[in-house]
């Protein structure tokens, strides 16, 4: 009965063909015309249909939370403000970038200037035609001196921005950069109505498939489908309530009671049991997300190489897996690129435990024995303090005293992060390797949380951004992972999946990955059967 | 009298807020760190702090809040700009619905079991009952809640599992949906009334005026009713006011659990962001509550005790 379930979900979401599906279902002992009735019936399901109240529960959400894109941190007010506004660009399911707002763009010859032509007649929810100067106003709302926003380190190279007409905006940045229409499709630089020389976040209007009904930060949000979407074929759903419950047995209940009809972060440590409702589906998507552990090679042992690569040897990444993320994960293999980037360099073979190795490592740094420190909070990741013992355990089998510091969670992005010598990282990661290397990997970067500085990465971090020719850009991020693999000062042990679970009447089509909850899209994609 | 205790109050209130603010000052990190988490860099910290005047020295930030305090002007949160009055409305109305609710189940609830326990003492039932609501309170809250969530919702689904109220509920609807809660805060708070109604009817049974009413022949009941409870209102008042100021402050848990907007989730968010307005404000309410619970105490107390009312 299970593979029956498992083989209607994969025709459903398009991972096989109906003639698959049929083929595999009479070897597992339907009869043909069941077959077929089934597959017309599941592909009918997969079909969206517009209607019905969706509610789903989200494990963040604060009383402080605000509905200014530039304080968007956590997955509530993401999932929330892709359900109101739009953006230039768009992740796609396949993880490739769609047009959204704008309607095409395109480059100069270095990269160093695009051109966005934006879709016409698309209106705000209060009726305004969105046109260029909202767009140069919503960029802008992160720049500048006086800014707050978690967006502004990322919109730096951008030099100068213009609107030409109505329909066409102009970026100048300071240098090349072929992923740039990537950066537009962030969260936080959502499209928002100009208002005097900002914009207007406060009332919550945009452009997306559902409208602000009312706002509780930290509670509710509740939203209605927008009639004038420009999207035809999405938001499905009439209305939609977003609820913040940050306790995950609280969450699991509502769910499975039917309070809810999704919720994200599933407790991986009951997911098995989870599974056994059948009235509940887990989800899970394989991304960008990693867990790191970072040390400042500007910090003595952490300067010298091979004290690093002993390290990296000295870690049972599978053990891990297995323990804290309850093997839904992928492993690591000490650069924060994932299988779902674009030039993710699958050559590279996987770094494994090798205590004898690590000891080989130590015996050319001149080192007998090591003892170093390292900082963990579960305000890094869930399980950070966890994995931080298990490393210990197994870098004692190297001849490597690890003291596990447990750090308060309060404050622990300003006061350990990039203080500590070495200690425990989340990266949600990015879409594209330019973007996340450029963001922590870059010798000038403010996120460089290893300080380290590798001028042929530097170099190659440069060309590459700004190389439109598709082989050579994959051959040179290939070598740049390869670089930080052996070079770096992080030990990327593993990638956590995004587990998430809805009620079996909730349906979607292929799930993007770039971020939880389809993209944190599901608000717009998925529908009703 | 009632005055004094007033102006005391308003005293505490100012040391109350003192202390929070120097406690929230030593908690590592400030707004503009917690807010932006990992994506902070140096620039936008500065801007932010820039921007709400987090970079004023302490005191002067300190002193321009209670001046703004002294007006009547809460001021707004520092993270989202929103009134604090308006926020903490809405919220405050919540926990005080909930607290009023489990109240109007549990004080009489535990009253009469009291009463029963006193009358029927070293019986089955007042074994029985004081098994029953002591294991209730040596459980913690959440283990009630879950249990309760477990039984009553997943197993018979009666209740909803999350109390997910808003404003435009009408008033039924609300009581049923916030009936999880209240049921597990009532079993938390009943044994300690309960009991404190049974031993002090029970001290009272030796003195000689109830061994008089005893001789006089009257039923065990109206003794106990009658005789004894009017004196033992006192400390049952006390120990009813203590437990209806920790329903106001003390239900952060069962909120988290239920999922109810109330003034404790709303505290917990902004200690955890140095939200430090939002943090005076609701700690002020907090410590309002004792205080005038309190005085009610001493005056309801008062009032029951004809030789305090009419002193010679």
């Amino acid at each position: 009965m299970d593979n029956f379930r498992q083989l209607e979900r994969l025709l459903a979401q398009g991972k096989i063909s109906r003639r698959e599906f049929m083929g595999r279902a009479i070897t597992l002992g339907a009869s043909m015309g069941l077959a077929s009735t089934l597959a017309s019936k599941i592909v009918n399901a997969a079909t969206p249909k517009q209607g019905g109240h969706f509610r789903i529960g989200i494990g963040h959400g604060s009383t402080t939370d605000s509905l200014d894109p530039a304080t968007f941190e956590d997955a509530y007010m993401q999932f929330v403000g892709f359900g109101l506004r739009g953006h230039l660009t768009e992740v796609d399911t396949d993880g490739k970038l769609i047009p959204d707002l704008s309607e095409g763009w395109e480059a100069s010859d270095d990269a160093a200037r695009w051109t966005f032509k934006l879709r016409k007649g698309v209106e705000f929810h209060n009726g305004k035609t969105m046109d260029a100067a909202d767009v140069v106003a919503s960029v802008n709302h992160h720049r500048g001196k006086d800014s707050k926003s978690a967006a502004k380190a990322l919109l730096d190279a951008i030099t100068e921005i213009k609107a030409d007409g109505k329909d066409t905006v102009v970026f100048g940045l300071k240098e090349g950069n072929a992923d740039f229409p990537f950066i537009m499709s962030d969260y936080h630089i959502a499209i928002m109505p100009a208002k005097g020389d900002d914009v207007d976040w406060q009332s919550g209007t945009g452009t997306g498939g559902y409208i602000l009904e009312s706002y509780e930060p930290g509670v509710r949000t509740t939203l209605k489908r927008n009639p004038n979407y420009y999207k035809k074929d999405r938001a499905h759903f009439d209305s939609a309530e977003v609820l913040a419950i940050i306790d995950v047995a609280a969450r699991t209940n509502a769910l499975t009671t039917g309070e809810i009809d999704a919720m994200d972060r599933v407790d991986l440590k009951t997911a098995h049991l989870l599974k056994r409702n059948q009235n509940v589906r887990i989800e899970e998507t394989s991304g960008t997300a990693h867990y790191t552990f970072a040390m400042r090679t500007d910090t003595p042992p952490f300067d010298n190489n091979q004290v690093r690569l002993a390290l990296k040897l000295a870690v049972d990444r599978e053990a891990l897996l297995q323990s804290v993320l309850r093997g839904h994960g992928v492993l690591g293999n000490d650069h924060p690129i994932g299988r779902s980037n674009r030039y993710y360099a699958s050559e590279l073979p996987q770094r494994k435990y090798d205590p004898e190795k690590a000891k080989w490592h130590l015996k050319k740094a001149g080192l007998d024995s090591l003892s170093v420190d390292l900082s963990a909070a579960d305000a890094a990741f869930p399980g950070a303090v966890d994995a931080a013992v298990l490393y210990k355990e197994h870098a004692a089998k190297a001849g490597i005293t690890i003291n596990v510091i447990r750090e308060p969670n309060d404050g622990y992005w300003s006061n350990v992060w990039m203080k500590k010598p070495w200690c425990a990282v989340y990266w949600g990661g990015r879409p594209t390797e330019d973007w996340m290397f450029s963001t922590a990997y870059d010798a000038g970067a403010p996120w460089n949380d290893t300080f380290w500085k590798n001028d042929r990465f530097n170099k190659l971090l440069i060309e590459a951004r700004a190389e439109l020719d598709d082989a050579k850009r994959r051959a040179m991020y290939v070598e740049m992972q390869s670089i930080v693999r052996d070079d770096g000062g992080v030990v990327v042990p593993m990638f956590n999946n995004y587990v998430f679970a809805m009620r079996q009447n909730v349906e979607h089509g292929p799930m993007a990955a770039n971020l939880g909850l389809d993209g944190n899209k599901g608000m717009e994609r998925w529908w009703f059967a | 009298m009632v005055a004094q205790r007033l102006a005391l109050g308003l005293l505490t209130l100012f040391i109350v807020s003192l202390i929070i603010f120097l406690g929230v000052e030593l908690l590592p990190g400030d707004l503009a760190q917690a807010i932006l988490g990992q994506a902070a860099t140096p620039e936008t910290v500065a801007a932010f702090r820039r921007e709400l005047g987090l970079d004023l020295p302490p005191y002067i930030r300190y002193f321009q809040w209670l001046g703004g305090m002294l007006e009547g002007d809460m001021g707004r949160s520092l993270a989202n700009q929103r009134e604090i009055a308006e926020l903490i409305g809405g919220r405050l109305a919540n926990t005080l619905f909930l607290a009023l609710y489990a109240a109007v189940i549990s004080v009489p609830l535990a009253v009469m079991l009291g009463i029963l326990a006193a009358l029927y003492r070293n019986s089955f039932y007042d074994r029985c009952i004081n098994v029953v609501t002591l294991s209730s309170i040596s459980f913690p809250e959440f283990f009630v809640a879950y249990i309760l969530i477990l039984l009553l919702s997943v197993k018979v689904g009666i209740f909803p599992s999350i109390s997910n109220v808003s404003d435009d509920l009408g008033f039924w609807e609300r009581v049923y949906r916030t009936a999880l809660p209240a049921m597990s805060l009532t079993l938390v708070v009943i044994a300690h009334m309960m009991r404190m109604t049974r031993a002090a009817i029970i001290n009272l049974l030796a003195s000689p005026y109830i061994e008089m009413a005893n001789l006089k022949g009257l039923s065990r009941s109206r003794i106990i009713v009658k005789h004894a409870l009017p004196n033992a209102l006192a400390p049952i008042i006390n120990v009813i006011v203590i437990n209806l100021a920790y329903l106001v402050v003390g239900v952060v848990v069962v909120e988290v659990v239920f999922v109810y907007p109330g003034l404790g989730q709303l505290l917990v968010d902004s200690v955890s962001k140095r939200d430090l307005p939002v943090v005076q404000a609701s700690s002020l309410i907090f410590a309002v509550t004792y205080i005038l619970l309190n005085l009610t105490a001493d005056v309801l107390s008062i009032m029951t005790n004809p030789r305090l009312m009419h002193p010679k």
